[in-house]
């Protein structure tokens, strides 16, 4: 990781320098027009926000049954990118709710179980402040039972009538709009590579602290 | 010989209730406590002539079943704690799944004790035809209680080693059981309707069932390694 580092983040950083002007140059949609170009980074955030979930709730998975640090320095990274993510999510959702719905914010399906997803990992990194010695694992239960609640999240527009748009949207854009596709891909890509990247930075920095620590120990003795 | 797992968790259940039999102090204290809860919405809820709003009924059964149920979780863990009968089964040569599911069995008869006071009475004070279809209420609210015990005695039992318990055991339970108390209260509000939206009622309990499933298992795979020090 500490070779690729380096190469990844210049990559995110053309990625992230590229898709502004992209979308600003992509087609108006018919209906929202220009608000609609929310959706490229909104959509990309919930992606890296999942694959910051399901590392934890894994990672969470193998620490309590390994005790394996590498796993819950993993947990906690991941955790602190839900939360971050998660905010960022619903707080661009926010936004284009205002011009979509007219309201700031709507207690529709998605926006309530996004919201309780946030309040999940919220709550996983509260315990490991407040929880005192041995926090590390009530945090990982935190992270398994988050983790095992987002599909629901996922599926919730389906099953209740709500006014976010359902699952289905996704899988008929790329037929009728070739180009906000790719788009929506590449956003997409450029976040889950800022995860990776920032998940990468957040280990190599526990990793540190516990050496360090290890140290302070070594030379009081 | 190891006893099995069921024995043991009856064993476990059979402990809980002789105790709980003596003193009643949890079964007590919970069910005041969820009477309260319900006044206290009648001051936000009830208008000027007296007549509740409408469909708060069901969200005032749900949260009096999830806050009264936070606090006898905290009250038997505490009793546990105090006593350190909890270290004690843990160390006895017993699966300790089954010492979960016996402490689960005792925390679900608990909350359906208060239950079967708490719901007549919500619908006797905010005028709610609740038993218009009485089997699928009693369906709500007993996979919603199983829902909820389950993560929350994992929970509770896990945060006894913790001097923040108190305020750590709501924090972690609530945003983790929000998806069964949301299929609770909609299933619940979709019976008050007239006339009852059975279809409705149904789909909710079929997710209540998945939520059970995936919380149950999830519990009795990693109590174990959560509760070894």
């Amino acid at each position: 990781m500490k070779k690729l580092f380096v190469p990844l983040a210049v990559v995110v950083a053309v990625m992230f320098a590229a898709a502004p002007i992209a979308i600003a140059m992509a087609d108006y949609e018919s209906t929202m027009l220009l608000v609609q170009k929310i959706f490229y980074f909104h959509f990309a955030t919930w992606m890296a926000m999942t694959l910051a979930i399901a590392v934890c709730g894994l990672a969470s998975l193998v620490y309590l049954f390994t005790a394996s640090k590498v796993a819950d320095w993993c947990a906690v990274a991941s955790a602190e990118l839900v939360v971050i993510f998660g905010l960022f999510g619903l707080f661009s959702g926010s936004l284009w709710g205002r011009k979509a719905w007219g309201v700031w914010w709507q207690w529709d399906a998605r926006v309530t179980m996004a919201t309780m997803l946030v309040l999940v990992f919220l709550g996983y990194l509260m315990v490991r402040k407040y929880g005192g010695p041995g926090s590390e694992k009530l945090a990982a239960a935190m992270g398994i039972f988050g983790a095992a609640t987002s599909p629901f999240v996922y599926k919730s527009v389906d099953w209740w009538r709500t006014i976010h748009p359902q699952t289905t949207v996704m899988k008929t854009l790329g037929d009728k709009w070739p180009g906000a596709w790719m788009l929506v891909i590449f956003c997409s890509v450029a976040f889950l590579l800022l995860t990776v990247l920032l998940l990468a930075a957040r280990v190599r920095l526990e990793a540190m602290r516990s050496r360090l620590d290890e140290l302070y120990l070594a030379a009081e003795d | 010989m190891r006893p099995g797992f069921v024995e043991v968790a009856l064993l476990v259940l059979k402990k809980d209730l002789a105790i709980e039999f003596k003193s009643r102090e949890i079964v007590y204290t919970t069910l005041f406590f969820a009477v309260a809860c319900v006044m206290i919405f009648s001051f936000a809820f009830v208008m000027e002539e007296g007549v509740p709003v409408e469909g708060a009924a069901a969200g005032i059964l749900w949260i009096a079943v999830a806050f009264s149920g936070t606090l006898a979780l905290g009250r038997t863990f505490e009793r546990e704690r105090y006593t350190v009968t909890l270290r004690a089964l843990l160390l006895a040569p017993a699966s300790r799944a089954a010492v979960y599911a016996g402490t689960l069995l005792g925390m679900i008869l608990i909350m359906a004790a208060t239950e079967v006071v708490l719901t007549p009475m919500v619908a006797f004070f905010f005028h709610a035809p609740l038993f218009t279809r009485p089997l699928l209420l009693v369906a709500l609210l007993a996979l919603g209680t199983v829902g909820f015990a389950s993560v929350g005695t994992l929970f509770a039992a896990m945060l006894v080693r913790t001097r923040t318990r108190d305020v750590l055991l709501p924090i972690l339970l609530y945003p983790v059981t929000i998806p069964v108390i949301i299929a609770g209260v909609r299933g619940t509000a979709a019976l008050l309707q007239s006339p009852p939206e059975e279809p409705v009622a149904t789909l909710w309990i079929g997710l209540l069932t998945a939520f059970d499933v995936v919380f149950l298992t999830l519990a009795l795979w990693t109590f174990e390694p959560l509760m070894t020090e």
